[in-house]
């Protein structure tokens, strides 16, 4: 039994494997207290814990063997899920990834959005709100229904939201910029894959993963495939649990 | 401690400002420095310097001007010491690795220039660096743009003298070169009223090149795995290199050679044989800017070399002993200094080629490179870099950091993923 969670800025994820098989996962609110939230989720005993997000080092004081970056957990996550992933595209609460990956699934090179949280979950979740949508899955269906016509143009979350609103003010329908919205952060997402000049198979992991909008608007303008998995907000406690049995694979 | 309160205050530091800036760096050093494993002991001697940064070094700089001597400041490594050195001066390299002083600083300079110019005008402004406080003139150089112009503006509040810096290394540009060091000594037998000859800086010349090869010697051994020194010991030599007394330096830094060469022989390092080695490049990092050293071997890598002014750009290149006459000597001065690989020049396709050498020779397994914010130089330049190391296969991690520590957790992120991908 090998363990690995993932102490993201807005959730936290946990995932134990046997024999290479999840048979254990469990998601949760990371909360005020991201330590505790952690060691709730922790029900059984574990041969060897993983640690991996930015709470990883916290972990590893507090009751994690080892730690890895989201980087290497992501990667390892999603090769294991899609053997033949070469690039992996990681849109969480604070930040985006992009992480290449070699024929034999070892990271190549790896990019990461700068410091705010333009083109986050952060982002679709501010304006979800500005917008008055009840939830985030609301946004995202009113977003596929609407048009293309309008474009944010905008990307600081404080300025973009203020943009939103104005448009909203001059009778824009509320579908539109909800499409104008995911459309820039795809806009970004897609900059950012083809500074780092990204190859398919592209597998889109992270809270954002789970957004239809966006993975439609993303295939568009790629031109390729998104291969999502399961549980796209797994993966990096996946790919952590994974690390933690290779550990014991080699001592 | 002594109770050096005394003289700060008659130097004319703000107390209050100054007690603040004393305050942050203890616990600093001792997070950064002292709790790294098997240290060698010949470290003493630089923790010790550290801890009397604004003590002992200032009284003897003190007591040497109470002698009629002249204490000369330099912000790059393009100044050449050995002429404030044989005209019987002490030139101190200014630091500036600290952000100070942002309030003051703003009302002269924009607010998105690069930390280092920013702290040294908020160093003066706020007088809290005694160093600065004990500097007759300071010199500046013309090597980049935002440098340039701070210099008029710190005018208003110390003398500068300015060398003008060439971009290029055509023949043109080392008569100019030439010309801005044969003024330099000039304007250093002005300020000194000292002559200087053959003699005194033939002297010179040999005491600054012994430096050299004392941190030549030191470079030389970290080639070695395990590596039988942190790179945030060896960054911290080469910073106390510039303001330290010369020859004391040397045999301290030559003794600590000796002891790591022993180490050596019995195989051991500061950090376990194989563990993943980088080099670090980019804009220099001025005491006590240790950030990016200290997240790169805490997270698992060892530092064997930098390539940075603060690092091997400083001491790479001796200065030719050959010269028979002041003038000859000179030449053989500006010929060396036009030797570094800055960034500021164009082409600069020396540093390209040493940073390929610098990975064979010290078995780098990756290349960091570091450019302070908003600095046009170095950030451009890591394109070039890119483009070369991509060409030999050799990993990079680009990285543009300031003083602030906001970015610390995204950066720590970035490097442990980079050492990752290493190992
Ligand atoms: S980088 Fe250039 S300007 Fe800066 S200290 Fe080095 S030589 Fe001088
Ligand atoms: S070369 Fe870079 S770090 Fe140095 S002063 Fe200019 S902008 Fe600043």
């Amino acid at each position: 039994m090998y363990a690995g969670i993932d102490i993201g800025s807005r959730t936290i994820g946990f995932v134990v494997v046997s024999g290479g098989q999840v048979t254990y996962s469990s998601i949760a609110d990371t909360g005020f207290e991201p330590l505790n939230t952690a060691k709730n989720l922790l029900t059984g005993k574990y041969n060897r814990i993983v640690a991996t997000g930015y709470g990883r080092h916290a972990a590893r004081s507090a009751f994690a063997h080892r730690v890895v970056t989201e980087i290497k957990a992501h990667a390892m996550g999603a090769v294991h899920i899609f053997p033949s992933a070469r690039t992996i595209l990681d849109i969480g609460g604070q930040d985006t990834k992009v992480i290449l990956l070699n024929e034999h699934g070892a990271v190549i090179d790896f990019q990461m959005n700068d410091r705010c949280s333009a083109g986050t979950g952060k982002f679709l979740e501010v304006m979800a709100a500005a917008l008055g949508y009840p939830g985030i899955e609301d946004f995202n269906a009113a977003a596929l229904a609407g048009d293309n016509g309008i474009k944010i143009s905008n990307m600081c979350t404080v300025f973009a939201e203020s943009e939103a609103v104005s448009l909203l003010h001059r009778g824009i329908p509320r579908e539109d910029i909800a499409r104008a919205l995911h459309a820039s952060v795809v806009e970004r997402t897609a900059g950012m894959l083809r500074r780092i000049g990204f190859n398919p198979p592209l597998v889109f992991t992270g809270g954002v993963a789970n957004n239809g909008c966006i993975i439609t608007l993303l295939e568009e303008k790629l031109g390729t495939e998104v291969l999502i998995p399961p549980d796209p907000q797994l993966v990096g406690a996946l790919g952590a649990a994974l690390a933690a049995q290779n550990d014991s694979a080699v001592g | 401690m002594n109770n050096y309160q005394e003289m700060w205050r008659t130097l004319g530091l703000n107390m209050e400002a100054h007690d603040q800036l004393l305050q942050v760096l203890p616990p600093t050093y001792h997070d950064v420095y002292l709790t790294q494993a098997n240290r060698p002991q010949g470290m003493e001697y630089f923790d010790f310097v550290v801890n009397e940064i604004h003590g002992l070094r200032i009284q003897e700089l003190q007591e040497h001007k109470k002698a009629g001597g002249k204490v000369i400041g330099a912000f790059c490594v393009f100044v050449p010491e050995e002429i404030v050195r044989a005209a019987g001066g002490i030139c101190i390299g200014l630091c500036s690795g600290v952000e100070i002083g942002t309030a003051e600083t703003e009302k002269v300079l924009p607010r998105n220039i690069c930390p280092l110019i920013k702290s040294f005008m908020g160093f003066k402004l706020g007088k809290v660096c005694p160093y600065f406080e004990s500097c007759d003139i300071v010199v500046g150089e013309t090597t980049c743009d935002g440098k340039k112009k701070a210099f008029e503006i710190l005018n208003d509040y110390i003398p500068v003298h300015v060398m003008e810096t060439p971009h290029m290394k055509k023949n043109r540009d080392r008569r100019l070169w030439l010309e801005e060091v044969r003024d330099f000594a000039r304007v250093v037998e002005k300020a000194t009223g000292h002559t200087i000859t053959a003699d005194n800086l033939a002297k010179a010349v040999q005491e600054v090149n012994n430096k050299r090869r004392a941190l030549q010697r030191l470079a030389e051994l970290r080639k070695q795995d395990p590596a039988p020194i942190s790179g945030k010991d060896s960054l911290l030599i080469e910073q106390i290199a510039m303001y330290d007394d010369v020859a004391r330096f040397t045999a301290k830094v030559n003794a600590l050679c000796d002891e790591l060469e022993e180490k050596i022989k019995a195989g051991q390092g500061v950090f376990p044989r194989k563990t993943p080695r980088v080099i670090v490049t980019g804009t220099p990092m001025a005491i006590p800017n240790w950030k990016v050293p200290h997240i790169i071997e805490s997270s698992g890598a060892v530092i064997v070399a930098e390539e940075l002014c603060t690092g091997l750009r400083y001491f790479e290149n001796e200065v030719a002993e050959d010269g028979q006459t002041k003038d000859g000597l000179l030449e053989n001065l500006a010929a060396r200094y036009l030797g570094i690989n800055c960034a500021v020049f164009t082409p600069n396709t020396g540093r390209m080629d040493r940073l390929l050498q610098l990975v064979e020779d010290y078995h780098a397994d990756g290349v960091i490179h570091c450019a302070l914010s908003f600095c046009d130089p170095y950030a451009v330049e890591a394109n070039r870099v890119e483009k070369t190391l991509k060409q030999h296969n050799i990993p990079l991690l680009k990285i543009e950091t300031g003083y602030d520590q906001e970015d610390s957790g995204q950066l720590k992120t970035r490097v442990e993923a980079f050492i990752e991908m290493l190992g």
